[in-house]
């Protein structure tokens, strides 16, 4: 290393501006990549690694290697993250680490091997008797991506087909590896009808989410004539996930506290304007809730609402609450297939989304 | 401040995806761990190559990112096939490597 002995002291060590960039770079780079250690959900982990992507072509940039600096950006941040975000979005985004242990101490151990190895890896990196920066600007020639060039098509022809031959076989087994035959026939749209006919599921398309003119967000669920939410109408991506938002706690804000919400209907006190107060007046005795409900007439609401309140009066003196997902199960889908029984919301899933019940019980869990 | 503060980072980076592989289950983070590592080990290239005047290091990097390219399609596509038969990306759950 004859480049080596040459050192002298032109570029020993950082210059101010390289320094800054190393540590504000570096911070940001580490403190990204704590993410893998400590975020739950697995999208949030793939973005904090593409910001530890972007952050380490700023350093490659920074060590005089532009070249590699654009190829980790095109490569890491907008090819292999982009393929992990691709799929999470395939296994489902809902997945989240638990962190039950089944090994147990698992993680003290890991953390006791990693800290382990940060000790000798630091403790070599700092006994390690390194030079300076040599710089490599003689031989880049300012143009780095051609000395790059030179060196690659002169010196490392053999390996340069070796990886293309390993990226060929990588994309074929990728292939090979994903493919699966088709063993049973492919349902199609008309099978699917005749499917949800056959089996008393509902034929038409779910209700869309959302209350009238008050809210009209994705997350909130539907309203049928009782006042109930309609679960269902809620995208499943959300139910699995847990962002409903519950219509008891929606209306709550709209009702007095001291009203009790048994028997309510939603629908007419989530009015806007002038009807909200005064059905909540007359609510302190429930029994002539029945009568009150109709004298308080709900504008946009007024045919689905009126005969709604005999029947949910005279069921719900008590506490309405645990009876919310029964009812729309029963009221807006009446034979419904009892698949999705997902594993942590049993009760607020209960109505499934229409689309599985045509395709899942075919041939989707048989593996 | 020289290579030595490259290094050091380069080990931190390297062990944060070290120790991601061990205590993380979910398989997709673990093998982002296993990304962590392979960039890690660039850095640390880089930083030799500019130390010692050479662009060799850079070629290494270079090489290091194309395997890591496809390391990643097949692991993922590992990951998918799992997935799809048993519904799990957890790899407590994968200890069989059979149907």
């Amino acid at each position: 290393m004859n480049s080596v002995a040459v050192v002298a002291a032109a570029s020993l060590s950082m210059s101010t501006s390289e320094q800054f960039l190393f540590w504000i770079v570096g911070s940001i780079v580490v403190l990204a990549a704590l993410a893998l250690l400590f975020s739950k959900r697995a999208v949030v982990t793939a973005c904090a690694v593409m910001v530890t992507m972007v952050g380490l072509a700023f350093l490659y940039v920074g060590l005089d290697a532009p070249f590699l600096g654009v190829v980790q950006v095109v490569v890491y941040t907008g090819a292999i993250m982009m393929l992990f975000v691709f799929v999470i979005m395939l296994v489902g985004v809902d997945i989240s680490d638990s962190f039950v242990e089944t090994i147990r101490g698992q993680r003290w151990i890991g953390a006791l091997l990693g800290a382990g190895l940060l000790v000798v890896l630091v403790g070599a990196a700092l006994r390690a008797a390194v030079p300076g920066f040599n710089g490599l600007d003689e031989v880049d020639e300012g143009n780095n991506p051609r000395a790059v060039a030179k060196i690659l098509f002169r010196d490392y022809p053999f390996t340069l087909e070796i990886t293309g031959c390993l990226l060929i076989i990588a994309a074929v087994g990728a292939v090979v590896m994903t493919h699966r035959d088709r063993l049973t026939k492919a349902v199609r749209q008309g099978d699917l009808a005749a499917m949800r006919i056959k089996h008393g599921v509902q034929v038409t398309p779910p209700p869309a989410p959302g209350v009238y003119a008050r809210h009209n967000a994705a997350d909130v669920p539907a309203v049928d004539p009782d006042g109930k939410a309609i679960e269902a109408s809620v995208a499943s991506v959300l139910r699995m996930r847990g962002q409903v938002s519950r219509l008891n706690g929606l209306t709550q804000d709209l009702l007095p506290a001291a009203v009790p919400e048994a028997g309510r209907t939603v629908g007419a006190p989530a009015l806007p304007g002038p009807a909200a107060d005064e059905p909540a007046a007359d609510l302190a005795e429930p029994e002539v809730a029945a009568p009150a409900a109709d004298a308080a007439p709900a504008p946009a609401e007024t045919p689905a609402a009126e005969p709604a309140p005999p029947a949910a009066a005279t069921s719900g003196a008590e506490p309405a609450k645990p009876a919310k997902p029964a009812k729309p199960a029963k009221a807006a889908k009446p034979g419904k297939a009892p698949k999705a029984a997902k594993p942590d919301e049993p009760a607020t899933l209960e109505p499934a989304q229409p689309d599985p019940p045509g395709e899942e019980p075919k041939g989707g869990d048989a593996k | 401040m020289t290579v030595t503060a490259y290094l050091i980072l380069a080990s931190v980076l390297f062990t944060i995806g070290a120790t991601t592989v061990l205590v993380r289950r979910n398989a997709i983070v673990m093998f982002m761990g296993v990304e962590l590592m392979l960039n890690a080990a660039n850095l640390a290239f880089l930083a030799f190559s500019r130390m010692y005047g050479t662009l060799d290091g850079q070629l290494a990097a270079f090489f290091v990112m194309v395997v890591a390219a496809a390391e990643v399609v097949v692991g993922l596509a590992i990951i998918v096939s799992l997935f799809r038969t048993r519904r799990t990306v957890s790899v407590d759950d994968e200890s069989l490597m059979r149907h």
